[in-house]
């Protein structure tokens, strides 16, 4: 598109003067240029956002072999199948759980950290970050073998203090737990590093005036720390609960949906049903299941935090 | 309302650093006390650690008779007015007034009470229901102070609270300030780096540099009889000026020997004070506006002699001429009426009955 922009009016000059230089005047517009500049991320949207989207669309509406337009069958058959309603369970219930939780655990690292004065901070900061640098499926690979039911080593360090042995991936809840676990391990220090920048952000005098009107430690907290981070809770919320409800490499490493598919996510269901079942308009038809219910979080999120900026900032 | 005590209170950090060195001040009951000083002057510092902000590294503070040293900010029965406001910025004036008594557990009709007449007081009743974004500067500092004012504490501490208006804004505050101590009379510690502030808004300036009190005094005082060579250059706007000079006997009377051979006859009621200084080297001080055009003077006591102007800044009541002494810039205050020229050699006259005698070792004023 630069190119024809920069090649069109040279092209014209040789027929039409007039016409060139209404090219030219036209290439050196504010909003012409302004548009070009958008066009990498117009093409990477375009090409990595709205073409998949349209083609899983255009693929849950085809029938099992894709040779013909099967409209809404795939999710009419999705909702009458108990294990796809598991999964929407689990799934929630994963995302749920797990977001809350790395929120809570984050919260309170990132409390912890801000009280350390700054030189010890940057290698205690440095060393919570590690769980979240490395690559997923590594780690992931890691508690697997921790979670293994002959050689646990979480097993034998509960076995020390005579706690009975937990069946951490062959029992269904047992699984379902172990893989927040893991995704709280890998996510909380995203929450974290986030939050400690915010934390830090919160001017001391509205600490020191709040000292002074008789707050509390816990009264600080509700009514200076979490109203003025309230913006940047929100939208960390927001999103890891869209990478956790997509997340598919902790399901697919630890238990691979099992135990009799109770730990499936919506990605891995969707893999298991499309890919290596081979059923591509089924998978794609429960992969734009999340479409819905992430789009209006996002809503009603982004809504309270555009009307918090225009209020407070 | 209360007094407060500061008694040989030291402020050390890291490194043995003291911010503040032992320093002794008794605030009376209804007062206005200004510290004023330049900035790492330790006024700030002081002011916090009577809020309880900063601790106290020895000494001790008391407000209305109890030893607060160990008792947390919330205790205290203080209110505090800060630099940038320190406004929630997530709750309305209302709420950020009514803030402190809602933690305390105030009956909601006492706060509404407490907040109105605050709001009618500090004329900010219509904008109760606006959050601190919503305000101008002008409007946010009296918020602030309205805060302080439902609380009804012991003791207001002020940190610096017109620094960040503008010029005619600061004006303006100054005199709500001193309205609003007017009315409702509580104990004030106000912190300031600005001398006018301290000189009109104070019943007592207290003047500190490098973490020690240089002086304690109402303002005229302060700036009739400073102590130190400190206090005599930092109080007044523009500054008073200074001459290296020795001081001789001639003849029965005392006379003052400045650079460019000018020789000033110190006047007769002066002379036992000054006796103490012959043959040493001082430094004589003279406020600008006791540096004049010879016209309208006891003549007894005035010394006239010829300068070249350098600069001449016309101030509508009055008119500063700046000229060069040996290095020194020198600033006298005449009418504006009075023709005055850069480069014109013009007659000035000190009115060396408020002349200023300093030792230069000591720093003391005679």
């Amino acid at each position: 598109m630069v190119a024809d922009g920069s090649h069109a009016p040279g092209g014209m000059a040789s027929r039409s003067r007039g016409r060139a230089n209404a090219m030219q005047r036209f290439a050196r517009r504010r909003s012409t240029v302004a548009f070009l500049m958008t066009v990498p991320l117009l093409a990477i949207i375009i090409g990595l956002v709205a073409y998949p989207a349209a083609y899983a669309i255009y693929l849950s509406t085809l029938n099992r072999r894709m040779t013909a337009f099967a409209g809404t069958l795939n999710f009419e058959l999705l909702f009458e199948s108990d294990t796809f309603w598991m999964v929407a369970f689990q799934s929630c219930f994963f995302a749920i759980t797990a977001v809350v939780l790395k929120a809570s655990i984050g919260f309170w690292l990132a409390h912890m950290l801000h009280h350390i004065p700054d030189k010890g901070q940057r290698k205690w900061r440095g060393m919570l970050l590690v769980p979240w640098v490395i690559p997923p499926a590594l780690s992931t690979l890691g508690w697997w073998w921790m979670f293994d039911p002959s050689y646990s080593s979480i097993n034998w360090l509960l076995a020390v203090i005579s706690v009975p042995e937990v069946p951490w991936l062959g029992h269904h809840w047992w699984a379902r737990i172990a893989i927040i676990m893991v995704n709280v391990w890998i996510g909380a220090p995203f929450f974290m590093i986030m939050y400690l920048a915010a934390l830090k952000s919160v001017p001391e005098q509205l600490y020191e005036a709040a000292m002074i009107d008789g707050a509390s430690s816990f009264q600080r907290l509700r009514y200076v720390t979490l109203p003025m981070m309230a913006n940047i809770i929100s939208i960390t919320v927001l999103f890891s609960l869209i990478v956790t409800f997509a997340n598919y490499d902790i399901v697919r490493v630890l238990t691979n949906g099992g135990p009799r598919d109770l730990t499936h996510v919506f990605a891995s269901y969707a893999f298991q049903v499309g890919i290596l079942s081979g059923n591509i308009p089924r998978g794609a038809a429960v992969s734009l299941f999340m479409f819905p219910i992430l789009a209006l979080c996002a809503f009603f999120v982004l809504r309270s935090v555009t009307r918090r900026n225009k209020e407070q900032m | 309302m209360a007094e407060v005590s500061v008694r040989k209170v030291v402020k050390a950090y890291e490194g043995n650093v003291q911010a503040v060195k032992g320093i002794d001040l008794e605030i009376a009951d209804h007062e206005f006390c200004v510290l004023v000083g330049p900035s790492g002057c330790g006024k700030s510092t002081t002011l916090r650690m009577i809020a309880g902000l900063e601790e106290i590294t020895s000494g001790e503070i008391a407000i209305g008779g109890t030893v607060v040293n160990d008792i947390p900010p919330r205790d205290r029965d203080i209110a505090m007015v800060f630099q940038n406001y320190a406004l929630y910025p997530h709750m309305s004036v209302y709420e950020n007034m009514a803030f402190g008594l809602t933690l305390r557990k105030f009956p909601k009709a006492e706060i509404a009470k407490r907040v109105n007449n605050a709001a009618r007081i500090l004329d900010i009743e219509p904008l109760l229901a606006r959050k601190p974004k919503a305000l101008s500067g002008g409007q946010r500092q009296r918020v602030a102070m309205g805060r302080a004012i439902v609380r009804d504490p012991k003791v207001f501490l002020f940190d610096e609270p017109l620094s960040n208006l503008d010029a005619k804004l600061r004006v303006q505050m100054r005199t709500e300030i001193k309205k609003v101590h007017q009315t409702v009379r509580t104990t004030t510690v106000y912190v300031t780096h600005d001398q006018v502030e301290a000189m009109t808004l104070a019943d007592r300036v207290v003047v500190m540099n490098h973490g020690v009190i240089e002086q304690v005094g109402p303002p005229q005082e302060l700036y009739h009889h400073p102590r130190t060579r400190f206090v005599a250059g930092f109080i007044g706007s523009p500054a008073m000026n200074f001459f290296p000079a020795r001081v001789e006997n001639g003849s029965g009377a005392l006379r003052v020997m400045l650079p460019n051979n000018i020789v000033l006859p110190v006047p007769a009621d002066r002379t036992a004070r000054y006796q103490g200084a012959v043959g040493r080297e001082m430094i004589f001080g003279i406020r600008p506006e006791h540096l004049t055009e010879p016209k309208n003077l006891d003549r007894d006591n005035i010394a006239v002699f010829e300068v070249t102007p350098e600069v001449i800044e016309p101030m509508g009541m009055e008119t500063l001429v700046h000229f060069w002494m040996q290095g020194a810039e020198i600033c006298a205050r005449i009418d504006p009426t009075t023709p005055a020229e850069p480069g014109r050699p013009m007659q000035l006259a000190a009115d060396l009955n408020h002349m200023h005698l300093i030792d230069v070792e000591s720093g003391r004023v005679l």
